[in-house]
């Protein structure tokens, strides 16, 4: 009996979402007395085999096909749907990222199952599951009893840290041939544009977000600035781009981008509930804002009170001072 | 060409949401009501393409009786047919809500045809559930793709870009095809007042559908344990530079 951990992979490198899929597995896998096995579909996946074995996948499904050549969430759909009816997987997990609730979206519709999506915590149980999972983008909870023959569930992005297994699992590769029909090549990626290389939002270790108070698209100026000189990137609010100041991929929230840097210096922000919800995975917070009830202020650790607009530059040319 | 939205009706939070004293809905007692933000963006998606190529947008929610607002307001920026599925209960599981949808939809198309672009949005802002599109292009037998922040339509196929780090990824979907789209998109108009005003004429068809519940029940909402912690305060206006500083410096960012 087995859970099957659905793993991304970039060439053959595992995404970091993968790594808090797979330590999330582990834990469910030994309470609920399974054995956990990975799959990881397409062109290079066999290279992510040795890591999988580290984080404890003790067979590692590795699929291909001709129509597997890029991500097609309809395709790794039902490569993963074909798998778990041939291993008789009793529980089908990834991260809850837009691929990862993608592709056990497809595997529920062709299950017939539910599926519970940005899940915290998952109780086996003999009967009905008890499962806690997210709602509003993380700003509610809401606890759910499954019933299903399948347990399909993502966990959700950055609610658990990745680790390696005590001890490393078996890793045994074992190749998997779906039968594919040519339809599903209509939602296999066609193209790629490349916009950015280097740091982009979700991944950059200081973003420099600002808010309404900034005022204009120019102000942005000092933000860019800063971001520039700590290896960052500027974020905005919903608000910022309804006003079309920045492009709405600047946006930080439940409805733009989830955050994680080492450091968020949220300015002329007030904290709206959306927003937040994508930036509290931030190490660090630092608020800058004019006004001290803001809710990002409250619930920065730490915050400047004044304008972003003379605080900004001040902190630009300190740390140009000290640069020397 | 004739396009469907599908659109959910969800409470318009502030700072903070609240739950009812059951625990089974958020306490709507003193927040406003909107159309989920990616929806809102595909009704607006929907109305651009239509007046691009030609054709009628249909709107249709599964929702209480006072989705009908939602359904209106989408009139007002120029939608032009309309479909409430009516439930008595706060919210459906995410496979009742599909095969309830996936009936509707057959009911309209049975009648007049298949809609050649179904949009839904990405995932409902309160519940994100992250399949309900998924499930109803599945039951129709059309392909579906989500994330969508670009389309363009020419020769029968729609062209959706999607977002991904520093990029986007392009896909090709002959019509009839799904998509769940995302806010940024497009910026949705403001209603005119010629637009509220026809609204308010606006015919909603209800269809009311009768669907086994899914394997998913809620038990309970609540809210998140917040570790509340002291803000330090870093200092007031400009002088607080060197501090923030040395706050960069001992997380060493600085380098």
């Amino acid at each position: 009996m087995s859970l099957l951990v659905i793993c991304d992979h970039d060439r053959g490198k595992l995404a970091e979402a993968s790594l808090e899929a797979l330590a999330f597995g582990r834990s469910l896998a030994t309470s609920a007395g399974l054995d956990m096995e990975a799959v990881v579909v397409g062109e290079g996946a066999e290279s992510a085999a040795v890591d999988l074995a580290a984080h404890g996948a003790s067979t590692v499904h590795v699929a291909s096909h001709e129509l597997l050549t890029d991500f097609g969430p309809e395709a790794w759909g039902e490569t993963v749907t074909q798998l778990v009816r041939s291993s008789g997987a009793e529980v089908v997990l990834a991260c809850g990222t837009d691929r990862g609730n993608e592709v056990v979206a497809h595997v529920a519709a062709r299950l017939d199952q539910p599926f519970v999506a940005n899940c915290r915590s998952v109780e086996p149980d003999a009967g009905d599951w008890t499962i806690t999972r997210v709602q509003w983008g993380g700003s509610l909870l809401e606890d759910v009893s499954l019933t299903a023959e399948v347990v399909l569930v993502t966990v959700a992005h950055h609610a658990v840290e990745p680790s390696v297994a005590a001890a490393p699992a078996a890793g045994v590769v074992a190749a998997f041939r779906p039968d594919l029909d040519a339809s599903l090549a209509h939602t296999v990626v066609a193209d790629r544009v490349v916009l950015t290389r280097g740091v982009t939002l979700s991944t950059a270790p200081v973003v420099v977000g600002g808010g309404r108070g900034v005022g204009s698209a120019e102000a942005f100026g000092p933000l860019e600035e800063l971001a520039g000189l700590l290896g960052g990137v500027v974020g905005c609010s919903r608000a910022v781009t309804n006003n079309g100041w920045r492009p709405h991929s600047d946006q930080v929230g439940q409805t733009g981008t989830r955050i994680a840097p080492d450091i968020y210096i949220a300015s002329g922000i007030s904290g709206a509930i959306q927003h937040w919800v994508g930036a509290m995975a931030a190490k660090n917070i630092l608020a800058i804002n004019t006004d001290s009830e803001a809710n990002m202020v409250a619930r920065a650790g730490h915050a400047v009170i004044g304008d972003l607009h003379q605080v900004i530059p001040a902190i630009i040319e300190e740390i140009r001072r000290r640069r020397g | 060409m004739r396009i469907l939205v599908c659109v959910k009706r969800v409470p318009a939070p502030g700072a903070r949401i609240n739950v009812t004293a059951d625990g089974m809905a958020v306490d709507s007692a003193h927040l406003g009501f909107t159309t989920s933000p990616h929806e809102e963006c595909a009704v607006e998606e929907a109305v651009r393409l239509v007046g691009e190529h030609g054709g009628e947008v249909t709107v249709m929610t599964l929702g209480p009786a006072a989705a009908e607002e939602q359904l209106r307001y989408a009139a007002s920026v120029g939608a032009h047919r309309f479909v409430l599925v009516p439930i008595q209960e706060v919210d459906w599981d995410p496979q009742r809500t599909a095969a309830a949808l996936a009936g509707a939809i057959g009911d309209v198309e049975s009648a007049d045809g298949a809609f050649d672009l179904i949009l839904f949005g990405n995932e409902s802002a309160d519940a994100g559930g992250f399949q309900v599109g998924v499930r109803v292009a599945y039951a129709l037998g059309r392909p579906v793709v989500n994330g969508i922040k670009g389309v363009d339509i020419a020769d029968g196929v729609a062209s959706a870009r999607r977002e991904v780090d520093g990029g986007f990824e392009v896909y090709n979907l002959p019509m009839p095809a799904v998509l769940g789209v995302k806010e940024g998109i497009n910026l949705p108009r403001y209603p005119t007042m010629k637009g509220r005003l026809a609204s308010k004429k606006a015919e909603v068809v209800v269809d009311e559908r009768s669907v086994e519940v899914g394997g998913q029940a809620r038990v309970r909402l609540h809210r998140p344990v917040e570790t509340v912690s002291e803000t330090v305060i870093l200092g007031t206006g400009p002088e607080a530079a060197p501090a923030v500083v040395d706050l960069l410096e001992e997380l060493g960012l600085l380098t």
